[in-house]
């Protein structure tokens, strides 16, 4: 039985999303047009020094070759420097605790991790990385992974309204105004906010007390608010602590919690909106929303019913394992759901403790690409593909041309699309696969029995589609997860990004035909419940077998009350 | 293209000055301003000397305080961590079962059923701060008996964890919840 007081904050949770979305997302549309907004009298200077100091053109336009380019190039200088002052650390200032060097292979995974907006933990924050580079280092590519993300959604939409044209808009342009005029102003109020519930915002060194009862306890501090603000915001999830958003110091509040799992949903909430913003439809924004909130609240059921169950194994019911007091179940389930939805990765409770189909809604959030409201703005693209396959499938069905936005999609977009959504689906199988038939993947095991396997499975999930939350009894900090999961990120990443401009290049390019009584409209509840069987059918086709595996067999063998 | 990876660095190294630097700092000033205390961790002093955080949950093993939740880490968050135990675990299972018994045992508990779940699992960041009412009241008994407390100053150390009890955040956020660290420091207090 679920008291009536956490029924009152899923109901509030989901209704400010469903209020807050729309308003926020058309706001963002103006932020992001360049118009005049509350902001430009602040950052309209700052916004021109930047081009000028840059050697920026801000009406240069790109095709999408040019704005591919700049974001590859713009996100392999930032692997380079993460890396490299992460392997530099201690010839570094703000270093308190004198933390040394990083090794290589954890570098590179960082690095790449932070740049993929994927933010995995083989890290332990505190006793790994130094206040200079989870200041200069991880904040920088929480906002830049974020905005990026941005930029690519705006390129796509770009290719779907602009008729016969060439251009995608201004990569540095697009990144600039996303960082200044979003990201940046929402992260300050935030994170003070934060700091007001008592997270931390310090560069003093760490403590070590004697506690009333006279044991050693050491106390770790550092700027961590101004980075969890932008961890949630941005769909990072990266924690400046090991435990991430379950430590008191990054979540200390139930308020803070609620804020925080709001604003992991915020912005790419807001962003479908803002789509429709700019395509000139409300209506097909609220379709797309309605998909993503159906999928979400649909997982959100299943999790909370499945963590208030009896565990036969136990004898009880709302196992505590892995949760903090303050938060309770409810709100555990809720962040769960929420963190994998969307692709945040921050948790406020250990989802390796959770039941098993919760832990298997999280990991199908994942799995499904990444589209239920998703990564900031990437959580978006990634649903457009998915769009266009259901055009293209439906146009088959009734014999028409297929037509999205008046512009037809042919072999090429499909080829595209498809490409895209199965690059992520091959590495979560193939290189979970290859772990579970190497010693190297399986001595990482914390658990044995179907957990063993969901902890690898889990991982590469979250890899590919740049989660970042963890099964996270797996040891992941080894030369061989650490590059697999580099690996894995990078294609989960760029082998989004890349189709999605090379599809919005040769939209782009094609006129717009008017709307006939033949054309199939995307904006009704038909195309939404056709768009819904689309994404589940690719889900649970390519992953059914590995999730029966896994969850869903500990889950029955929990229910025989057998252990491991 | 190379006039693309001059532009590329530049503005790398501008959004590291502005998001990487002055962001950072100016919450940090105002924090420091604003919220001194928070932001440097919630310390708490008595007398002077340091005794911990009042987010930052302690360890406590004697039978005159009462005792916060399992932790994985012993209460060293350094790193912070939990166990990642699956509800399938048979590692998990003997460890609830042996806090279970310890915790009937030396709180003269009749009923294993009446001990809330928190007490018996592991926390996610091994330092949490708070526990349930009801396992403060819980502990009633074995902190009175080796206190030697008698009846008046027994009615005063339930008035006092009453008076602890921290309320759903603007009324409905979160859970019931105690602090242990500061319910401890003023259950010294009783005379």
């Amino acid at each position: 039985m679920i008291p009536f007081n956490e029924i009152i904050q899923v109901v509030i949770f989901i209704i400010g999303l469903i209020i807050v979305a729309p308003l926020f997302g058309g706001y963002i549309a103006k932020l992001l047009s360049g118009k005049k907004n509350i902001l430009t009298p602040v950052f309209g200077r700052v916004e021109s020094f930047i081009y000028k100091s840059a050697g920026v053109n801000p009406f240069e336009e790109m095709d999408w070759k040019r704005y591919t380019f700049s974001i590859l190039i713009f996100s392999l200088l930032g692997i380079i420097t993460l890396t490299v002052i992460q392997l530099i650390q201690s010839t570094l200032p703000l270093n308190p605790q004198r933390l040394s060097n990083v090794e290589l292979s954890l570098a590179i995974n960082t690095a790449v991790s932070f740049v993929t907006n994927t933010n995995w933990q083989s890290y332990a924050g505190e006793t790994t990385l130094s206040y200079f580079v989870q200041m200069i280092g991880l904040t920088v590519q929480n906002f830049v992974s974020a905005a990026t993300g941005i930029t690519v959604l705006l390129a796509l939409t770009r290719g779907l309204v602009v008729r016969k044209g060439n251009s995608l808009g201004n990569f540095w342009v697009d990144l600039v105004r996303s960082t200044l005029y979003l990201l940046m102003p929402l992260s300050v109020i935030f994170a003070i906010v934060l700091v007001s519930q008592g997270v931390v915002q310090s560069f003093s060194s760490y403590t070590e007390i004697t506690t009333l009862e006279g044991y050693k306890q050491i106390i770790p501090m550092g700027p961590a608010a101004s980075q969890i603000a932008i961890k949630q915001l941005g769909t990072n999830g990266g924690g400046f602590f090991n435990t991430n958003s379950a430590f008191p110091f990054e979540n200390p509040t139930p308020l803070s919690n609620f804020l925080q799992m709001f604003s992991i949903l915020l912005i790419p909430a807001s962003l479908v909106f803002t789509y429709g913003k700019l395509i000139g439809s409300k209506k097909q924004a609220w379709i797309i929303f309605f998909v993503m909130m159906f999928v979400f609240v649909l997982g959100l059921l299943v999790s909370a019913y499945s963590e208030y169950s009896n565990n036969a194994v136990f004898q009880t019911s709302g196992l505590m394992e892995g949760k903090e007091t303050r938060f309770g179940i409810l709100n555990s389930v809720i962040w769960s759901t929420a963190t994998t939805a969307a692709s945040n990765g921050s948790v406020n409770a250990m989802h390796s403790s959770l039941s098993p189909l919760t832990g298997l809604v999280a990991m199908f959030n994942i799995q499904l690409g990444e589209i239920i409201f998703g990564g900031v703005g990437s959580g978006l693209y990634g649903m457009l593909l998915f769009i266009l396959i259901t055009v293209f499938i439906s146009g088959l069905m009734i014999g028409r041309t297929p037509e999205y936005l008046g512009k037809k999609i042919d072999a090429f977009e499909i080829k595209w699309a498809i490409v895209a959504i199965l690059l992520p689906n091959t590495v979560i199988l193939l290189f979970s696969a290859f772990a579970l038939k190497t010693n190297a993947g399986l001595s990482s095991l914390a658990n044995n029995g179907p957990h063993g396997f969901s902890e690898i499975l889990y991982a590469f999930s979250s890899a590919a589609g740049n989660n970042g939350s963890a099964f996270a009894g797996l040891n992941t900090n080894t030369v061989f997860f650490n590059l697999m999961m580099a690996l894995g990120m990078l294609i989960g990443r760029f082998g989004v990004i890349i189709p999605c401009l090379a599809i919005a290049g040769n939209l782009v390019k094609k006129n717009i035909t008017p709307t006939s009584k033949g054309t199939l409209q995307t904006d009704n509840f038909l195309f939404a419940f056709l768009l819904l069987g689309v994404i589940f059918i690719v889900g649970a086709l390519t992953f059914f077998p590995a999730l029966s595996l896994g969850p869903l067999l500990e889950h029955l063998l929990m229910n025989s009350g057998i252990t491991f | 293209m190379k006039k693309n990876i001059i532009v590329s660095l530049k503005i790398f190294l501008i959004m590291a000055l502005l998001v990487g630097i002055i962001y950072p700092l100016f919450i940090y000033g105002i924090s420091q301003l604003i919220f001194p205390n928070q932001a440097e961790g919630s310390i708490i002093k008595v007398g002077g000397k340091i005794i911990g955080s009042k987010l930052i949950g302690q360890k406590f093993n004697s039978d005159k305080y009462f005792w916060s939740r399992p932790s994985a880490i012993d209460y060293n968050p350094n790193p912070s961590g939990a166990s990642n135990l699956s509800p399938t675990s048979a590692k998990l299972k003997q460890l609830y079962e042996e806090r279970k018994g310890i915790f009937t045992r030396s709180n003269f508990i009749q009923k294993t059923k009446m001990i809330p779940n928190e007490m018996l699992f592991a926390s996610g960041s091994g330092v949490d701060p708070h526990i349930s009412p009801q396992s403060a009241f819980l502990q009633v008994n074995r902190i009175s008996n080796s206190r030697m407390f008698n009846k008046t100053q027994k009615e005063e150390l339930i008035k006092l964890i009453t008076a602890f009890i921290e309320k759903p955040q603007i009324g409905f956020l979160g859970e019931y919840r105690i602090n242990v660290l500061m319910l401890n420091l003023e259950l010294d207090k009783i005379k």
